[in-house]
């Protein structure tokens, strides 16, 4: 069968047990997502930050309100922001930010426990370690290391940039501040129900036991794969190419044009078997495995 | 023949259950779970429930790879949403302030205990190197906030330094916003460098101390002593603390790295990193109170006798609050 057609392999998978005792696999953000997330929060921020400022120089351009009391807002909105943009809107959007929200993907509790609100405290308020002072580091060196010499600064500076990076060096692409407050970054999961193939079948085909006991459950779900594919380019070619292959394997004669039909019919045919020995306890994960 | 495998007859049995999840979901993403009518509200746990269990069934007994994915995204969505944190922010700002930040304050009182002592052992030192040579001032104190003041300057302009200026009183609410964000920002990173091991934590502590030593000293040295305490008391009750609990929570956050004990190292450092998160908060909310009283009340007020007042209370009112807040009722 054609590679292109097999499984996509998964992406890296966090496991949660919910309390209820059921483990659930849940898509760890890429690390891309993540950068994009974050770019778009920064500007995010930035655009707020001007959105707040604006009205307030224009305040005091026309002077209704003194120079004092401007820039004291001024300063305190910048804070603000800075400060606890991510945090209102994790907890107002459970673990999402706007840039999170665009990315679908979220934060949530490794432990497989609510994402409480200590956990977002305590995951956004180190940022200031990983994101603020490297940036204040590479942008203006002399704020971050008053009369340091140079060494040390490009010491300090790769230090602190390897906080940063963190993610890329564990698995579930965990920062400092998910590792502190106990979270992950999650794919924000969502998946579409088709029909069930296995009710397609018409009776026009016969398998016998020795038949359907070519192929296991691997090559069932990339069979699944070809059939779901319907109106993608190339999918007629696909399934000539897949009948084929498998008539060879059979032994089987078919008619050109009723491709689509035996596909369908071997499918739901291959399912029941392999079900039914699942029901027994006998899971043949793929045709390399024994009987 | 047309056989309708068990797996089928499943799902055909479960799906309505599903569809009905799938859709509190979407409204409840779309447009907040406070949307949600309160019969939708009830029978989204009972739906969560049922699609987990519909889960373990599935990935027993069928093979539809389409099933399981989708049973296992829509478990997962409602997963989340049914044990996400709800609270509205500023609801929960209440009861932060009330009961939970006063609680892990004194859940931390070790890590405040050796914080103050910290400071105290900075504050100590710092005063009797620089009474034994004053030119060691330069050494402890950044020229940025030593504002030109040093063994070098003039009793008078030391003295002066004590009291409003005059160009400066027009600008107190922006002056106290900046000092605010500035000392926030400090007390953050000091909590975040617990990461780092506590060390640096530890040693923005003592540092902060020698600087206030070797003011202390400096203003000493000229027989200012009262009327420089009265300056830094007021706001340094408040301003200190906050120091004190953001140091506190780095140097937590650096024992759970270093001595986890018996605890997993992972599991105790985010346990105790929320925690310290908590503290943080709260100091924030002190460095803004602290800020208000250095921007505002320090240069209206100049009276010895009022300014040692204000410390003196600040220093009972704090001190109550957070050894006897949220105390009674119910555990954290």
């Amino acid at each position: 069968m054609s590679p292109s057609l097999a499984a996509e392999p998964a992406g890296r998978a966090h496991e949660v047990v919910t309390p209820e005792g059921v483990p659930l696999r849940l898509e760890v953000a890429a690390a891309g997502d993540r950068v994009g997330a974050l770019l778009l929060d920064l500007l995010f921020i930035l655009l707020l930050t001007a959105g707040l400022l604006l009205p307030l120089v224009a305040l005091a351009m026309v002077s209704v309100v003194g120079v004092d009391l401007v820039l004291a807002a001024a300063v305190l909105a910048v804070f603000l922001v800075r400060t606890f943009y991510f945090v209102w809107f994790e907890l107002a959007w459970q673990g999402q930010t706007p840039g999170k929200r665009r990315l679908g993907i979220r934060a949530v509790d490794a432990q497989g426990g609510p994402l409480s609100a200590e956990a977002i405290l305590a995951r956004n308020l180190t940022r200031e370690l990983e994101l603020f002072l490297p940036m204040i580091a590479l942008f203006a060196p002399g704020a971050a290391f008053p009369g340091a010499p140079g060494w040390l600064a490009l010491l300090s500076l790769g230090w602190m940039l390897a906080f940063g990076f963190l993610p890329l060096f564990n698995r579930d692409r965990l920062r400092v501040g998910d590792l502190v407050a106990g979270t992950v970054v999650i794919r924000a999961p969502a998946a579409v129900l088709l029909e069930d193939l296995s009710i397609r079948a018409r009776a026009a085909h016969e398998f016998t036991e020795a038949q359907l006991d070519v192929y296991g459950v691997f090559e069932l779900q990339v069979l699944e794969g070809v059939l779901r594919g319907a109106g993608q380019p190339g999918h007629d070619e696909a399934v000539r190419t897949v009948a084929e292959k498998i008539r060879e394997k059979l032994g089987v004669e078919g008619a050109a044009g009723d491709d689509q039909a035996f596909l369908e019919a071997f499918y739901a045919a291959l399912r029941g078997r392999l079900e039914k020995r699942l029901l027994f306890g006998r899971r043949r994960r793929s045709k390399h495995d024994r009987l | 023949m047309t056989v309708v495998l068990k797996s089928a007859a499943f799902r055909a049995e479960r799906e309505g259950s599903w569809r009905e999840l799938e859709r509190i979901l979407a409204t409840a993403q779309r447009r907040g779970i406070r949307s949600l009518l309160p019969q939708e509200l009830s029978r989204l746990p009972v739906l969560y429930r049922a699609a987990l269990s519909s889960l373990s069934v599935a990935r027993a007994t069928s093979l539809d790879k389409n099933l399981l994915e989708y049973l296992e995204s829509l478990s997962s969505r409602a997963y989340l949403a049914v044990y996400a944190a709800h609270r509205h922010p500023l609801e929960a700002l209440a009861e932060f302030f009330l009961r939970r930040f006063p609680r892990a304050v004194r859940a931390h009182w070790p890590h405040l205990a050796l914080a103050f002592s910290l400071l105290l052992a900075g504050l100590w030192t710092g005063f009797a190197l620089t009474r034994a040579d004053p030119d060691r001032f330069y050494a402890f104190v950044n020229p940025f906030l030593s504002q030109g003041r040093g063994p070098a300057s003039t009793t008078e302009s030391l003295r002066e330094v004590l009291y409003a200026q005059e160009d400066a009183a027009k600008m107190l609410k922006s002056f106290a916003m900046f000092l605010f964000s500035n000392n926030a920002r400090v007390g953050i990173t000091a909590f975040a460098l617990g990461f780092v091991g506590a060390v640096p934590s530890a040693l923005l502590l003592f540092g902060t101390g020698l600087m206030m030593g070797a003011f202390g000293a400096l203003y000493a040295s000229r027989g200012l002593s009262v009327e420089f305490w009265a300056w830094v008391l007021p706001h340094g009750v408040t301003e200190l603390s906050a120091v004190a609990l953001c140091g506190a929570a780095g140097m937590a956050l650096g024992q759970a790295l270093l001595f986890p004990g018996r605890e997993e190292r992972r599991a105790g450092l985010s346990r105790r990193g929320r925690e310290a998160a908590v503290v943080v908060l709260g100091a924030v909310a002190l460095f803004f109170l602290a800020g208000l009283v250095e921007g505002i009340f320090r240069q209206l007020v100049h009276a010895v006798p009022v300014r040692y007042a204000v410390a003196g209370v600040s220093s009972l009112l704090l001190g109550a609050y957070l050894f006897g807040a949220g105390r009674a009722g119910g555990r954290t």
